[in-house]
């Protein structure tokens, strides 16, 4: 168990070092200047711009050599301090990372968690009998085909715009405070629906097929031949089956991750959402290094925190492990 | 007598490939795309770009995917559109599967510290959100081409295919390499060549076909933030101009409804082929 | 118990046809007798032994009945059938190994599997803890996950599962194959002391080893290409068989004790005919030495001797 654990966190390590290295390095190597073209569009005088740009080069700490910026960066980032965002100034990057964070939690983990566990459920229930699967496999494969941005467009135009039954932009109406009342809950509910429809949807194909195609070889598994040779009834072979065919869809889970923070990121520009992908979307397009760098950080911690959490469940949940069963 | 029993098995897939109906449907639908990507500019000789028709307009016999708010011609832009989209499959869901054969076998036929090692590297490009990376990289490079991009998804997306393909060298060479090196005097090269790659060839096809389709989603994600190529037409950079210019709220539904329905028809054909053929190689599958 | 088999003809659909598995099988058993069931790999060993218990798709019943104590089995009948697994007939499969949930405490399956048939698991318990006694297991077994056991030890588990509720007929599918030599003299005792202690009631042992048939089985009964061709006592099946085939087989069986350079090792020349569109008469035609034109004509499993049976066109007599 330690062995295993201890690779694992091994490997996190690793992989949050290196990609937060290729995050801070990427950026630096963008073409343009965040300081320059801040000033471009503040358009100031000539002479102004010279003294301002000294200043803010100093302020964003550009001005030490690179190697220094790297050992500040993880000097900072252990202290709490993502910088401060160029696009959005004076506002430091964490504040705004802070703002739009809540947005994603909520789009996304209600999405993850609903999709994965009803399109499991479903998936298993359409393995049931041969129509009911034959119908339903070719509308799961297109749904887990079809890319979140269409869907998102579908689904806003038809229902936003045809329909006018939701409103297709921001988290809330532009003519509202945020606030705690009925009225406030409702709307931002509203806004947050179609998003969330979205993100289910293509989640729920894809995790109902897969879930459809575990059940089917755990059922023409042994030791379900076995027990229907002993008279055991349909209910308790299907229920082993589900059980011993979850458990490689909650690695799936953590494998997909990546797959659905890029479909989180275009949702959220589809539908202005805002969240960290519209946030990173616009510091890319503002070249703003340290937004960019903090939303990358949130991402990615974000993912991997959520594959160790999967990892521990998933040896809470699969015997073989905790007996100390080694190898993939 | 290895010659005939591997002619018969050869032949004994053909037939079940000729009467397989998801493998039918799906190489229906995608090589019905294939054509229009191919021979769609005979049936029009519109340039995609140019301002050629009324603004907006909707879907009639002469512009039969209406027009853009620009007044370009959608058809002519699905139909290149469509290229890049095949050229991008084919390319970045190639490189990738070429990777993953390579990085999995070796791993899995060497093994030890080779294993290990790779084992790691893969490890951790499965757990990296490599979008973010693709994001990051893409816009660091002012000029792209379908062949970055088809690039940038090959280096990225082949962890789950040397997963696989690791695990079936394993099992292929506990099996076959033992038994042939016991009963036949056969150097090792050529019992990889004549014994485990046939094994391995419908494992590699149906990883091709599902890198495909996944390189085609990637990209269309990629191109709709504007990180595609700079130049050309393609599907994604489609519906993003649609959205970007209210095609929404104008109800220009024919400009961007197409290019999304049409990447969902081909990825999913593609995923319904896979299952043909995994029906195909895979005798306990086949429905009777 | 007895059993008789009339008739038992079961198919395999497949997209090109039908395999003709099993053909006009048709024999009896006694009330304490252990019978093997040999033959070649894919001469309906296996599928006469599925078809007494789990006749499924793709698997075809096309004629024949089977009669336990005189009742008649819905062996045709995938529902109606479950009334008679696991408490007259049972099964140890050929996959024993795997057999068992991997993620389930094999305690916790079985009194799950107890409850889902309607008995409780708290009455089965104490005869539990015998069996496991019997076969020199330990009650550990019951906390741990079939990964934690030896092959040899999922072996036994499973026959103390299978035969847990005394079945009149048990079906022992291969139960020594993927197991060395001083393990299988111990599950094949094992089988027998069942027998014995009336846990269970007659045995049919299915394997191609026919040195354990040797050891433990009362009668042979040997197979060919979907047809029966010879039944009789262990002794006569060994020293005296009558059937080309079963004279082919014993002969070309390794003897103790003799080198290669005093004898070698014959085989049996040719292959057996596929099912798909097998010969019609015996189907043993082709490579039987003694074949001639009577042997186009299925014969008919004829009993030449108190308790033995012959399928061969020779032993037809002067009718042929």
């Amino acid at each position: 168990m330690r062995r295993y654990f201890g690779r694992k966190l091994l490997i996190y390590f690793i992989t949050f070092f290196l990609a937060v290295t290729i995050d801070w390095l990427i950026p630096r190597f963008m073409p343009g200047n965040p300081v320059q073209n801040m000033l471009a569009r503040a358009a100031v005088r000539p002479e102004a711009a010279e003294v301002m740009y000294s200043y803010y080069t100093r302020a964003f700490g550009l001005d030490v050599p690179i190697w220094q910026q790297y050992l500040n960066f993880w000097n900072a980032l252990f202290h709490g301090d993502l910088g401060t965002s160029v696009y959005l100034f004076p506002q430091p990057v964490a504040k705004v990372l802070r703002e739009s964070i809540p947005y994603d939690i909520f789009l996304l983990l209600p999405a993850i968690l609903l999709s994965w566990w009803a399109g499991n459920k479903f998936g298993a229930f359409a393995a049931r009998t041969k129509r009911l699967d034959n119908t339903l496999l070719p509308i799961g494969y297109i749904l887990t085909a079809t890319p979140y941005m269409w869907l998102g467009i579908l689904l806003a135009w038809a229902f936003g715009i045809v329909l006018d039954i939701f409103p297709i932009a921001g988290a809330y109406s532009f003519s509202m405070e945020p606030h705690w009342s009925w009225l406030f809950i409702g709307d931002v509910l509203k806004h947050w629906f179609l998003p969330f429809a979205s993100l289910f949807l293509v989640g729920f194909g894809g995790w109902a097929i897969g879930m459809r195609n575990m059940i089917i070889y755990e059922l023409e598994a042994d030791y379900s031949h076995y027990l229907e040779a002993l008279g055991a009834p349909r209910r308790l072979v299907r229920k082993y089956a589900f059980r011993n065919a979850i458990l490689p869809q909650i690695t799936g889970l953590a494998l997909q991750l990546g797959v659905i923070v890029a479909g989180a990121l275009v949702t959220e520009v589809v539908f202005s959402y805002p969240g960290i992908g519209y946030l990173l979307l616009a510091a890319i397009q503002n070249q703003d290094y340290f937004l960019i760098q903090g939303c990358f950080l949130f991402i990615i911690t974000g993912v991997l925190l959520a594959n160790f959490l999967i990892d521990i469940a998933y040896v809470i949940v699969d015997p073989r492990v905790r007996r100390g069963m080694v190898g993939e | 007598m290895a010659e005939a029993t591997k002619r018969k098995k050869k032949n004994e897939f053909v037939y079940f490939a000729l009467r397989n109906n998801k493998l039918k449907i799906g190489v229906a639908v995608v090589a019905f795309f294939l054509l229009v990507a191919i021979f769609g500019t005979l049936l029009t000789e519109n340039d995609p770009r140019e301002y050629i028709g009324p603004m907006s307009a909707r879907p009639s016999g002469e512009y039969w995917f209406g027009t853009t708010f620009f007044g370009q011609d959608v058809f002519s832009q699905f139909v290149v559109g469509l290229r890049a989209t095949f050229l991008v499959g084919a390319v970045g869901g190639g490189l990738a599967t070429f990777i993953g054969m390579l990085v999995g076998f070796v791993a899995g036929y060497r093994g030890g510290a080779i294993d290990e090692s790779l084992n790691v590297l893969t490890n951790i490009i499965l757990v990296i959100p490599t979008f973010a990376i693709l994001i990051i990289v893409a816009a660091y490079l002012k000029v792209r081409g379908v062949m970055t991009e088809s690039l940038f998804i090959g280096l990225t997306a082949w962890p789950w295919t040397a997963r696989a393909i690791r695990a079936q060298t394993l099992s292929l060479r506990s099996r076959e390499f033992v038994d042939l090196a016991r009963m036949t005097a056969m150097r090792p090269m050529r019992i990889i060549f004549t014994e485990i790659a046939p094994n391995m060839m419908s494992y590699l096809v149906m990883a091709f076909i599902l890198q495909f389709g996944g390189a085609i989603l990637i990209a269309a994600t990629l191109d709709f933030i504007g990180l595609g190529p700079t130049t050309g037409m393609s599907l994604g950079l489609m519906m993003q101009n649609a959205v970007n210019w209210g095609a929404l709220q104008l109800g220009l539904w024919w400009w961007f409804i197409p290019p999304g329905a049409a990447i969902a028809a081909i990825v999913g054909a593609l995923y319904i082929m896979n299952v043909g053929l995994d029906e195909v190689f895979n005798p306990k599958l086949r429905e009777t | 118990m007895s059993l008789r088999v009339e008739e038992l003809t079961v198919y395999y659909r497949t997209l090109r046809g039908d395999v003709r598995a099993l053909e006009d099988a048709s024999f009896a058993m006694d009330d304490g007798e252990i019978m093997g069931l040999a033959g070649e790999s894919g001469c309906g060993k296996t599928t006469l032994s599925n078809s007494l218990i789990l006749l499924a798709p793709p698997m075809k019943h096309i004629h024949g009945r089977v009669l336990l104590d005189g009742q008649e089995l819905p062996i045709a009948d995938i529902d109606a059938m479950n009334r008679f697994r696991f408490r007259d007939v049972s099964v140890v499969p050929q996959y024993a190994m795997n057999a068992m949930n991997p993620t389930r405490k094999i305690g916790r399956m079985v009194s799950e599997l107890l409850r889902s048939r309607g008995i409780d698991p708290r009455k089965v318990l104490p005869e539990l803890r015998r069996r496991l006694d019997l076969v020199e297991l330990s009650e550990k077994v019951l906390t741990m996950y079939p990964i934690e056991l030896s092959g040899g030890m999922k072996q036994r588990m499973v026959m103390v599962l299978s035969t847990l509720m005394d079945p009149s007929l048990l079906l022992a599918d291969e139960i020594t194959s993927a197991l060395d030599v001083s393990t299988q003299k111990a599950v094949a005792k094992m089988l027998v002391e069942f027998r014995d202690r009336e846990i269970v009631k007659s045995v049919i042992v299915i394997t191609h080893d026919m040195s354990i048939l040797y050891q433990i089985a009362d009668t042979i009964l040997i197979m060919y290409a979907g047809q029966l061709a010879e039944k009789g006592p262990t002794e006569t099946i060994i020293h005296t068989p009558r059937h080309p085939y079963t004279e082919l087989l014993i002969t070309s069986l390794p003897k103790v004790g003799v080198k290669h350079d005093l004898a070698r090792l014959e085989g049996i020349p040719g292959k057996p005919p596929l099912l798909l569109e097998p010969p019609t008469g015996c189907r043993f035609r082709e490579r039987c030495p003694d074949a001639s034109d009577a042997c186009r004509k299925i014969p008919p499993l004829r009993e030449i001797a108190p308790g033995h049976f012959v399928a061969c066109c020779k032993e037809a007599g002067s009718d042929a």
